[in-house]
């Protein structure tokens, strides 16, 4: 057992595991309780649009799916409040764009794109120095702004009309918070990977919701079990030899089914 | 010169191409307990929203105390919203959902001092027994007068209620409108509350504002329930028959 924390790439996979882990519970709170957990998935796609031109162009992908999912992320809010369009119809929408977008680019690479492979299904154990200086940065930001905004961010996901009432910058917040769920989910893609992604942001907080009373109870929660199931998931997948963003997915849903049963058996 | 907590002039809310709200003039006194009452869609949560500058008119001006909507504290005005379009879900207590009116924001950890006054608060509406329970766990009633402890948690100058005894039984309703009734009578708080309900309007309020997308009547409310006033805000719906039960239902 103690072998797997001797190798550098598992130290490595195990430290972004466990900072994704926590910012994904943290703001998969939201996510949830808003009830647009289609947003991850979106997202997640839309980013596959980004990585699929940079691996096109010869460029980091990162660097060109960043500005990708935040154009996507805030066309997706715009829609919504300018256009009446529902928060799925948009996202529905912008994702299979995006994603369409993505297909072409890597029809049109005639190099083999085994890259483009590696962010459909993740691929924690590859995670360089630059990848997880990257996650590291991203998780501080998290934490900060997540400090000052988790109030405010509660209060309008609770209800935003009363959250307006008592002047909060509804919609800025929002925009605030849309922000780092995109950040988020482009640097989790190479990690749990583009297909699994929605699930990894959502089931911890779901998982934390059926047992908690209270909403800070759930984010403290949903962190944790973020956490554990990339702890948990990371090891499992090292001894039975399986992808580990599906063995990290696969662990989180049986945690889910576990609490559901406990609490149907009391 | 009148000392009026709400002015509106010309007030005028288009949504798309329906007019909601068409030309609202009204002038509300400090103090004054004012019932607002008309039929589904003629404009009642719409003109509530756009004083608590949720909804921005299309045209008008609306002053509170003399201000700006822009120039309100956040605190200065307490809303009860329909209790149908509170999200159950939501893990919270009746103690965190009062304090979310006097800190304006959500709180993850609550101090002493903090669960003090959300309990004196919720006392104060008789509410203080279920204070610990989720909200998901309240009944209409209990979950409205949650939402009046809130409220008056940030001692509001103006209280804006909307249906806060739509859903609940007669007793607690009675009880709902009696709290309100005394709270504005003892802190000289200006109170509006939308309602269907004609006969709490006449027993509770001292003034009343009968809306169809325009302003039908506002005035005295032992004057305001005249056959005249009623067909005009209802008749067009084909309410006449019920309109003139009201009536005599009041005599």
């Amino acid at each position: 057992m103690s072998e797997i924390f001797s190798l550098a790439f598992m130290q490595r996979a195990m430290i972004v595991g466990i900072l994704l882990g926590a910012v994904s519970g943290f703001l998969g709170v939201f996510v949830v309780q808003r009830k647009i957990s289609f947003l991850g998935s979106g997202l997640s796609h839309a980013a596959f649009g980004g990585v699929a031109l940079g691996i096109f162009l010869g460029i980091e992908p990162m660097f060109l799916a960043i500005p990708f999912t935040l154009l996507i992320a805030f066309l997706m809010v715009f829609l919504k409040k300018k256009a009446d369009i529902s928060a799925d119809t948009s996202i529905g929408i912008l994702f299979s764009v995006a994603m369409a977008i993505g297909i072409i680019f890597l029809a049109l690479n005639e190099n083999y794109s085994a890259d483009a492979y590696s962010y459909l299904f993740g691929s924690i154990l590859n995670v360089s120095v630059f990848d997880l200086a990257i996650v590291a940065a991203l998780s501080l930001i998290i934490a900060i702004v997540g400090k000052i905004y988790w109030g405010r961010w509660a209060y309008s996901t609770f209800d935003a009309e009363l959250a307006r009432t008592s002047k909060l910058p509804v919609e800025t917040d929002e925009y605030i918070l849309t922000l780092l769920i995109s950040l988020l989910i482009v640097v989790s893609i190479k990690v749990v990977g583009m297909l699994l992604l929605g699930a990894y942001l959502v089931i911890p907080a779901a998982t934390a919701r059926i047992v908690s009373r209270t909403f800070f109870q759930m984010t403290l929660l949903s962190v944790l079990l973020g956490i554990v199931s990339s702890i948990g998931g990371l090891i499992l997948s090292y001894f039975v030899d399986l992808p580990s963003g599906a063995v990290i997915i696969l662990l989180q849903a049986i945690l889910l089914i576990a609490l559901l049963i406990t609490k149907e058996i009391k | 010169m009148p000392d009026f907590a709400i002015k509106t002039s010309n007030l005028t809310v288009e949504i798309g191409n329906n007019i909601i709200l068409d030309n609202i003039n009204v002038e509300i006194n400090k103090g004054d307990f004012v019932a607002i009452v008309g039929p589904n869609g003629s404009g009642k949560t719409t003109f509530l929203k756009a004083l608590l500058n949720i909804i921005k008119p299309t045209a008008g001006e609306i002053k509170i105390f003399g201000k700006n909507l822009d120039e309100i504290e956040a605190g200065d005005i307490g809303y009860v919203p329909q209790i149908k379009t509170i999200d159950r879900s939501f893990p919270a207590n009746a103690i965190e959902l009062v304090l979310s009116g006097v800190r304006n924001r959500w709180l993850g950890v609550k101090s002493r001092e903090d669960k003090k006054l959300a309990l004196q608060m919720l006392t104060l509406v008789g509410a203080a027994d279920y204070a610990k329970k989720q909200i998901s766990e309240l009944s209409g009633g209990q979950l409205q007068r949650v939402y009046l402890a809130r409220c008056f948690a940030s001692n509001p100058k103006l209280l804006v209620l909307d249906e806060p005894a739509t859903g609940v039984d007669l007793v607690c309703e009675a009880t709902i409108n009696e709290i309100i009734e005394e709270y504005n009578k003892e802190r000289g708080v200006t109170v509006l509350m939308v309602t269907h309900d004609w006969t709490a309007a006449y027993h509770h309020t001292n003034k009343v504002m009968l809306l169809n997308k325009q302003l039908i009547y506002f005035g005295n409310t032992g004057e305001a329930f005249t056959e005249l006033n009623l067909m005009k805000t209802f008749s067009h719906l084909g309410h006449k028959h019920k309109v003139t039960f009201g009536l005599k239902s009041y005599e």
